[in-house]
């Protein structure tokens, strides 16, 4: 469904990914774990079209997409849910829904079915995002991109800075939206996605340096000391 | 009783009333400056669309002003007498160089983007000042005629001050109205989620630059919209109107009245004009004055001054 296919990512003259490939197929979660500073959240960058790759390939749903602007890969099916759980501060949660642009003939996931969800959400509904506490508006994140009518799920660092209840919680979620689409997760917590996930990657200095199941990443002690300081 | 006062309408409803009934009770001389400044108004909301919606600082709506202004009195001295026609070809003609103007300006942001719509502006303002021929140079368009209106066949004209009041009084509601169908709609919402942080808007699918330019297009056909009318009330098309002094009129009152409420920048128009009418009874030097009178406002009402009585007295957001 989505491949990414030797790309070489710059931010500026800093040269980031140096040939990352990875594959994201159709009912699967596959989490990218590595150190901070190791090309995740750039790599997630590059595919939704915010940080260009200079050269390889990404193609999603069988269209190239590496040099199209980060709107129109969302408006293909890309959902993103960026780090630092970036919704929009000043505006309620409902709003917050509403601003999402998507395909207006195939709603999978109208605004009530966002709040029933999130049912967490529905008492905030006319409460500003900035607000809410890092849990909820995580929570807001996730389904902003749902109201998208996402194919597929990009998920940037999401519990970074939450509280353990909060990550397990949102473990939970992202497990039952793995039966609407595939996901590909970013995440330094390597316990958290490792927990949820069934294929990985790991990635170091702009390459990927070991690729395989759930149960391989597991048992390699080596990668997780060495790459995952688990 | 409270819950009608808290009405989102109420407020303007009540406004509307006032200012119709106010030619009733107030002096000619005064029903001149309340038109003044409903113009002044229209302008000034139509940029707050930019600046207070979209987060957008524009420092060239006086183009699209003079631009209104010039097109209405060519058409007069061409002998073209249909009111709505007027109207209609200047706020076209703004939309149109603001399509433009846009196009090449919303790419960048904050102070990068002021600086160009300056640069445009003045563009503007040399053609207007230069160009003998059509605009009559700095002397400007002087209008002979203005249009009339045939109501149930009868023929109104415009000459006395008060139905020009009442002109004025109903294409600037009407412009309101129409500008607050849109910041109230799905669209308004978007362009406060730009003004807020325009990348997190390319990821909710949101086509940025076309949105920029669909809100400039916007705020260029109504400011048009109050140059053609600013053109008839004044009875004049001069290139000071495309002059950077005079864009920086609606920025001003904008900040005095509240770039945060959709009615602030009509009431910092207000506020404008009566400052002006005391202290120019004192003094010529009544720029001096506003220079004094600015900086408090900047610095106590940091929400305008009606953004921040409104929300003293209701203790509610900015919607």
């Amino acid at each position: 469904m989505l491949k990414v296919k030797d790309i070489h990512t710059y931010y500026d003259d800093s040269y980031i990914l140096q040939g990352v490939d990875l594959e994201v197929s159709a009912g699967e979660i596959v989490c990218l774990l590595g150190r901070n500073g190791a090309g995740k959240s750039t790599t997630i960058k590059s595919i939704v079209g915010y940080n260009h790759p200079r050269k390889g390939s990404i193609t999603f749903l069988g269209q190239e997409i590496s040099k199209q602007s980060a709107f129109k890969n969302v408006r293909l099916g890309l959902g993103y849910v960026p780090e630092d759980r970036r919704i929009f501060s000043e505006l309620t949660v409902q709003e917050n829904f509403e601003v999402s642009f998507n395909d207006k003939t195939e709603i999978r996931w109208s605004i009530d079915d966002l709040f029933s969800t999130f049912p967490l959400l529905d008492k905030f509904r006319h409460r500003k995002g900035g607000e809410l506490s890092g849990g909820e508006q995580q929570m807001v994140a996730i389904a902003r991109a749902l109201a998208g009518q996402p194919k597929l799920l990009l998920l940037d660092e999401p519990c970074e800075g939450l509280a353990p209840v909060i990550v397990e919680q949102l473990g939970e979620i992202i497990l039952r939206l793995k039966e609407h689409f595939p996901i590909l997760l970013a995440e330094q917590n390597a316990h958290f996605a490792l927990e949820i996930s069934d294929r990985g990657y790991v990635i170091d200095k702009g390459l990927i340096c070991f690729s395989g199941t759930q149960q391989e990443l597991q048992n390699n002690e080596e990668i997780k000391t060495r790459y995952l300081s688990v | 009783m409270m819950k009608l006062l808290r009405h989102k309408l109420f407020g303007p409803t009540v406004l509307a009333v006032l200012l119709f009934f106010a030619p009733l009770i107030i002096s000619t001389y005064s029903v001149m400056i309340l038109s003044e400044i409903l113009i002044m108004g229209l302008m000034a909301i139509s940029f707050n669309l930019l600046l207070g919606y979209t987060g957008l600082l524009s420092f060239g709506q006086g183009a699209f002003f003079g631009l209104g202004a010039y097109c209405a009195a060519l058409m007069l001295q061409a002998g073209y007498q249909n009111l709505f026609l007027i109207l209609l070809v200047g706020m076209l003609a703004s939309l149109l160089a603001s399509l433009v103007v846009g196009f090449f300006s919303v790419r960048l942001d904050e102070i990068f983007f002021a600086m160009i719509t300056l640069g445009f502006g003045m563009l503007f303002f040399s053609i207007a000042h230069n160009w003998l021929d059509v605009t009559g140079g700095s002397d400007g368009l002087p209008v002979f005629v203005l249009p009339s209106l045939s109501l149930l066949g009868n023929e109104i004209t415009f000459y006395e001050p008060t139905r020009m009041y009442y002109l004025v009084f109903g294409i600037v509601l009407l412009g309101l109205v129409l500008l607050w169908l849109i910041v109230h709609s799905p669209f308004g919402l978007i362009l406060k989620a730009m003004r807020e942080n325009k990348q997190r808007v390319s990821f909710v699918g949101g086509n940025v630059r076309l949105l920029r330019i669909v809100a400039f297009a916007i705020s260029g056909a109504f400011t048009g919209l109050a140059g053609v009318l600013f053109c008839l009330f004044n009875s004049m098309a001069t290139p000071e109107f495309m002059h950077w002094s005079f864009s920086a009129k609606p920025v001003i009152m904008s900040i005095i009245g509240g770039t945060g409420v959709f009615l602030g920048p009509l009431f910092g128009a207000g506020i404008f004009f009566v400052l002006e009418q005391i202290i120019i009874q004192y003094t010529e030097n009544w720029m001096l004055f506003l220079g004094i009178v600015l900086v408090p406002i900047v610095l106590f009402f940091p929400q305008g001054v009606f953004g921040t009585l409104r929300n003293k007295i209701f203790k509610q957001g900015v919607k």
